[in-house]
């Protein structure tokens, strides 16, 4: 049964039904299903795929956003479900992510967010327009093993160096590893400003971040 | 049609000066099955000038059917050659080659046709093969058909050509006939268009006058192509050209639909302007690409399919010039509704082909297609619903309305043309469009499979192409391909 229950949220996410997803992972936790499994091999899974075919250029970012939003509406169910079991699925790695001072912005984020979780990292999401003394204090909180710095302006962009002399300062800069992201963000700003990675798109975060972790 | 450079008094303008210098002056007709034609059709003739009485001209013209369908080599897909319908070809005829590996022209030979032409089979937007280029290593008294050989035997595409001799267009259509399987089929699905140019100012030659009328003899779309250099043999006004071209249109015309009425015919131009400076035609300049899209236009006017010279450039490199000009000339095409465009591809006037040029062209072809598709507007377009429901300061990608609707709404480019970031640009070489171009034609070569001419179409072929071969007495070993 749980074959069929994976088969069901795997096409969900690749036509995006999110109310399938939904229907599917409400039945399974119904069933009994173990949630870890069924959020790994149904939902995570097929957005990879939906990842991996956004990075060959056979899908567009309009349907990578919809997979990555069916897969959070089932995803949200089962994770209620390994919660309340007090179960933990395996986890890849910690990785806070929030956008910086004076960014609104929100979209890229949120992508990388999802394609983070479905490759198996425990995502602690911490907003957006975020000031650099709250972000330290939640990377001294959380103890993530990889900080993302979310920034889509030329003119917030700033503040993703700002935040690592903030993180150097207090010493924790070695505790943790800095991804920064955004629109602007190249790799000799990643040199500039000292950071470990970029994600240049939501498909090279996550594969930077996985680098991180091996590293 | 959303771009007109003539309104309709224009056009009756020109219509009526046509039909004047076709009554006064008359046409030079080199040709005696022509001549006897329009003698017993009532027009004076002088010797080898004919002088064509405007009712004559009124009543075939009306003859010529408004469209007809062109077909692919195993007659499975049809394209409608009319309405607003446009078809990308490369140009035809050229003698240069760009070398992909020293970026110079040099004399084209048959291997760069057959690139040419598998290229031309894999490219999405252009429709249609022409006999593009004229090897320099194929024997001359058959380049016209060796050409088409290497078309029929490495695409399936239709085709626009032409022959060089009178001998030749029966030739090409014997070769025809056997790979389709006989002429009342040919007859039925043409597969190929075939280029008949009048001499400007104002004359047949006996060659491309018998083409016209085997042509219409045998069912065979004809292109009937002016191709005046403007200020040179052509006046220098736009306006004088076109009553020229018109004129030696309508005579064409005439000699086809007196030949069999109803005959199909296209309304082709290919004019240029004459560079006072260098002596050179330019097919580029703005008045050339003016021209033929007002040509297309008179076309129009008297209801029949048209062609035009346009998406090439006078460069002799892939370059910000051959970009202009091309592109100039095929989104004009394509607003104008210019059924047959022959150009992609070609630069130095016609005189060359570059494959590169082709590979970016045909996104421009691209392009044109979503141009002339318009903006189109209702309740879905208006998108009143999904604004609301994004609402101030949210955001459109994760929406259905977005999904569904950006493949239809986008025309999505090939990698050739750049839109990455800069810095992902940088990180993929700083490469340039012809670079890009050219790394797609090197894929598309070593991998695109064309589809394969069936056994016995490939036998029968063979064996009409070595009667003609021993007709001249080619040995089939001189032939760089067989």
């Amino acid at each position: 049964m749980s074959e069929k229950i994976i088969e069901g949220l795997h096409e969900a996410v690749i036509y995006f039904d999110e109310e399938k997803a939904k229907k599917l992972a409400q039945e399974a936790v119904d069933m009994d299903l173990d949630p870890v499994i069924i959020l790994e091999e149904g939902l995570a899974k097929a957005l990879r795929e939906v990842g991996d075919r956004f990075g060959t250029g056979e899908a567009f970012i309009t349907e990578l956003i919809a997979a990555a939003q069916t897969m959070e509406a089932g995803a949200e169910i089962l994770n209620r479900e390994i919660a309340r079991q007090g179960a933990t699925r395996k986890s890849t790695g910690r990785f806070l992510i929030g956008t910086v001072e004076g960014d609104i912005h929100s979209i890229g984020k949120n992508i990388v967010k999802t394609m983070l979780t479905a490759a198996g990292f425990e995502v602690i999401d911490i907003g957006t327009d975020v000031n650099t003394q709250t972000i330290v204090e939640k990377v001294r909180e959380h103890h993530p093993h990889i900080l993302g710095l979310s920034a889509l302006m030329t003119t917030t962009m700033a503040k993703q160096r700002e935040v690592i002399q903030e993180l150097e300062r207090t010493g924790l800069r070695d505790t943790v590893k800095v991804i920064v992201g955004g629109a602007p963000v190249t790799e000799a700003w990643v040199h500039e400003i000292g950071a470990d990675a970029c994600g240049l798109d939501a498909g090279s975060a996550v594969i930077n971040a996985l680098k991180l972790m091996e590293a | 049609m959303k771009f007109r450079l003539l309104n309709t008094e224009d056009r009756d303008a020109i219509h009526q000066a046509s039909l004047q210098i076709l009554e006064n002056v008359g046409v030079k007709v080199n040709n005696d099955s022509a001549l006897d034609l329009l003698k017993e059709s009532g027009c004076t003739t002088d010797s080898d000038i004919v002088r064509i009485p405007p009712s004559l001209v009124q009543e075939t013209i009306k003859k010529a059917p408004d469209t007809f369908q062109l077909h692919s080599r195993d007659g499975s897909r049809a394209y409608t050659i009319g309405d607003n319908k446009v078809i990308y070809n490369p140009g035809s005829a050229g003698i240069y080659f760009i070398d992909r590996k020293t970026h110079r022209m040099r004399r084209a030979v048959t291997a760069d046709f057959v690139d040419l032409v598998r290229l031309t089979d894999a490219l999405e937007y252009i429709h249609a093969q022409s006999t593009a280029l004229v090897p320099a290593d194929a024997p001359d008294a058959i380049s016209d058909l060796y050409r088409l050989y290497i078309i029929l035997t490495n695409s399936d595409k239709p085709i626009i050509t032409g022959a060089f001799t009178k001998e030749g267009l029966i030739d090409m259509m014997h070769m025809l006939e056997s790979v389709v399987g006989g002429s009342e089929e040919l007859r039925k699905k043409p597969r190929a268009i075939f280029d008949c140019c009048p001499s400007s100012p104002l004359m047949w030659s006996d060659v491309t006058c018998q083409n016209l009328i085997d042509c219409a003899l045998h069912g065979i779309p004809a292109e009937i192509i002016p191709a005046p250099q403007m200020g040179a043999t052509s006046p220098v006004t736009i306006a004088g050209t076109l009553v020229e071209a018109n004129a030696e249109f309508l005579s064409g015309a005439v000699i086809s639909q007196l030949t069999q009425p109803g005959a199909p015919i296209v309304y082709g131009g290919s004019p240029s302007a004459f560079d006072m400076r260098h002596c050179t035609a330019r097919l580029g300049a703005i008045e050339a690409i003016m021209a033929a899209c007002a040509s297309a236009e008179m076309g129009k006017y008297y209801k029949v399919p048209t062609h035009g010279y346009l998406g090439l450039s006078d460069s002799k490199a892939v370059d910000g010039q051959s970009s202009f000009e091309s592109g100039a000339g095929i989104l004009l095409a394509s607003l104008t509704g210019v059924n047959v465009v022959s150009g992609p591809g070609m630069q130095a006037s016609e005189n060359c082909q570059s494959l590169e040029k082709l590979v970016i062209d045909n996104e421009y072809c691209g392009a044109a297609f979503r141009l002339a598709r318009g903006i189109h507007i209702d309740d879905t377009a208006l998108a009143t619903d999904v604004i609301s429901k994004v609402g101030p300061g949210g955001h459109f990608l994760a929406e259905r309305h977005t999904r569904l609707n950006f493949r239809q709404e986008r025309f999505i480019p090939s990698d050739v043309l750049d839109r990455l970031s800069p810095d992902a640009w940088e990180r993929a070489g700083s490469h340039d469009s012809t670079y890009r171009a050219r790394e797609k034609v090197d894929r598309i070569l070593s991998e695109h499979q064309p589809s394969q001419l069936p056994v016995d179409a490939e036998k029968s072929l063979q064996g009409t192409l070595n009667g003609i071969l021993k007709r001249h007495g080619i040995p089939t070993f001189t032939l760089p391909i067989l």
